[in-house]
């Protein structure tokens, strides 16, 4: 899958091609071009903002639908922490879970347990690893993926340790063929996510060439599925829950650094906190914390934008769930073993093979850098289109007023000089081009009746002032109009 | 005319206006990071420049910066107009600090902006006069 593969896509006719998404984008990735919203796949990194700034829901997410069950002979449910937020006085987390056994999944597998299992992970790396405090989680996949394109010096500072949800599939697949017998690829592991983020991880994964995911559904999709179902279960609830307070902890923002037991921390979410704690740490401004948790969604996963639920709201949901669980139910064990999934019950056929330090979850294919802010392909040619960005901007009005389709008038002049937009496409810039033809059209015609001029010669002219000012009236035109020219770029 | 094998960039540094202060150096930063250059070289001039930055705001009611890129080198020149340096060698001391007590309260004024400016840069050197001014030109190679 390509690694810049993304899961938002436009709904063409319901886009008015207005500037709203183009100017919420946090890496400046959207435009509208002739009157649809697109996207440079390079830039995107699946945040989901635009999803929410949207207020005609052109853009919509691609997940998969409840059907996928009967693709396998055998599924298992990987619910994220933040699905047990979504529902008002819920008590028990295993009504949640028996409900998804009714809905037609054969077993569930808490992505908040193999969450617990990355928090003991990550505490035994920063012990080992002090050169590369402060560490940054990886948990979300649009803060890799803009770390990937935008903060190169922070690459090194990765925690590379698989996601949550990651490893909880590694597991419960593994757990099911030994249950089961069955083949791997008969088995489907299903993720149930809050954001279009993590539904791109499945197909186009960060640390790991393939993700054991096989399929996602949206949180705010099974929602309504699971509400009458959960009364049925309220009835009798399976003892299918194995997490404590770590791992439910880490569907809201705090919680994963919570996990690590130390308060020597910072978490920060909402993407633009996010870019803001990144620039910082890339000055090296905090020189003393071991670690630092960051979440592109405001709130932390709850605040997903495939959730139901007020992300605030959700937040004290999962508090007060958490109030009487234990710690932690899942352990990296001395003796080479995962204890996973104490107290569920199937405790007993969980145990696992693994490395003390939690090393199996540890990335096998390391992110790089991606230099796709790069203008030129050498040092000489960057300066060069660098220097002509600089010029264009100073052209520019310098409004940032989005109608020429790009956020600012410094990213329509870096669109210029990588070739995908023209100067005209300014509107203040072609209405001084339309001033000044009219006012050229208007003094020849003065000079004319001065001067007794050939009057052939003289229509000759004016056609041609005519001629280039219905060209520069059609540029505006076309501005607004749809075509379906794409090449890089996609519809979202 | 433009000489399109370099880059100028000019800044001005608005004194005691600690939101302000980093805004040169993290414009810097990005455009760097869009000519291609190594993460290694934006890092020390990204940190450099800064730490000069914050300098000309702490001690010297703000000034001016140019910044000169090419293929081979970036070159640095932060100019103010304040009261000079003393005793160039102890500034460059780690740890010795002439800021007020309001600076330090603010979590600057630890007395690294010297020798951090030193240590990230290839080359560096100081031309100071007592209530006349600062100039810094640092250096660093690609």
């Amino acid at each position: 899958m390509d690694k810049f593969f993304h899961s938002v896509y436009l709904n063409e006719s319901l886009c008015k091609g207005c500037i709203n998404c183009i100017k919420r984008c946090p890496t400046e990735a959207i435009r509208v071009r002739k009157g649809k919203a697109v996207i440079t796949n390079q830039f995107c990194i699946d945040c989901g903002e635009c999803v929410r700034i949207c207020s005609h829901h052109a853009k919509l997410i691609r997940f998969d639908h409840t059907d996928v069950l009967k693709k396998y002979e055998y599924t298992v449910a990987l619910p994220a922490p933040s699905l047990y937020s979504q529902f008002n006085n819920l008590e028990d987390i295993n009504i949640v879970l028996t409900a998804l056994l009714y809905l037609g999944f054969d077993d569930v597998y808490e992505v908040s347990s193999a969450a617990e299992l990355v928090s003991a992970a990550t505490r035994k790396y920063l012990e080992a690893h002090h050169d590369k405090w402060p560490v940054v989680s990886t948990a979300c996949p649009s803060v890799v993926r803009l770390i990937r394109v935008r903060f190169p010096n922070l690459i090194d500072h990765l925690l590379p340790i698989l996601p949550p949800a990651e490893v909880a599939a590694m597991l419960a697949r593994e757990e099911a063929i030994k249950k089961t017998g069955l083949p791997g690829d008969k088995i489907g592991i299903i993720f149930i996510s809050p954001c279009p983020s993590k539904v791109t991880y499945s197909k186009s994964p960060l640390g790991v060439k393939q993700s054991q995911i096989d399929n996602v559904l949206a949180i705010k999709e099974i929602y309504t599925d699971l509400l009458p179902l959960m009364k049925k279960a309220k009835e009798s609830p399976k003892n299918l829950s194995a997490s404590g307070k770590i791992g439910i902890g880490w569907g809201g923002s705090g919680g994963e650094a919570a996990g690590l037991i130390t308060d020597s921390y910072l978490a920060a979410d909402g993407i633009e906190n996010v870019i803001r704690v990144l620039e910082d740490l890339e000055d090296e401004k905090f020189r003393n914390l071991k670690f630092i948790e960051l979440n592109a969604c405001s709130g932390g996963c709850v605040g997903g934008v495939l959730t139901v639920e007020n992300p605030y709201v959700a937040k004290v949901k999962l508090k007060k769930l958490n109030k009487y669980l234990p710690v932690s139910l899942n352990h990296l064990e001395p003796a080479g073993e995962v204890t996973a999934r104490y107290g569920s019950a199937r405790y007993g056929s969980a145990k696992i093979d693994s490395a003390e330090d939690g090393r199996q979850f540890y990335w096998s294919d390391p992110v790089k850098y991606e230099p796709v802010y790069q203008l030129g392909g050498n040092m000489v040619e960057s300066i060069a289109m660098l220097n002509r960005v600089e010029e264009l901007c100073n052209k520019f009005p310098g409004l940032d007023c989005g109608s020429c389709g790009a956020p600012t008038c410094k990213a329509l002049a870096e669109d210029i000089v990588r070739g995908n937009a023209v100067e005209s496409d300014c509107i203040h810039i072609l209405r001084h081009h339309i001033y000044e033809l009219s006012d050229d059209a208007m003094n020849l015609a003065n000079d004319s009746l001065a001067e007794d001029v050939n009057s052939d010669d003289y229509i000759n002219i004016l056609r041609r002032y005519i001629g280039q000012l219905s060209t520069e009236l059609s540029n505006l035109k076309s501005a607004q109009q749809p075509d379906d020219h794409a090449d890089e770029k996609r519809s979202i | 005319m433009l000489n399109n094998d370099v880059m100028t960039l000019n800044y001005t540094v608005s004194p005691e206006d600690f939101t302000r202060a980093g805004e040169a150096s993290s414009d810097v930063k990005s455009k760097l990071k869009q000519l291609g250059v190594s993460p290694e070289v934006i890092r020390k001039v990204s940190i450099a420049m800064y730490e000069g930055e914050i300098n000309m705001v702490i001690h010297a009611n703000g000034g001016h910066i140019t910044v000169d890129i090419s293929a081979e080198e970036i070159i640095m020149e932060l100019k103010d107009n304040g009261p000079g340096i003393k005793d160039i060698n102890k500034a460059m001391e780690a740890g010795y600090s002439t800021a007020p007590d309001s600076i330090r309260a603010l979590g600057f004024g630890a007395g690294m902006g010297l020798p951090n400016m030193k240590k990230y840069s290839d080359e560096m050197n100081i031309e100071t006069e007592l209530d006349v001014g600062t100039t810094v030109r640092m250096i660093v190679y690609m």
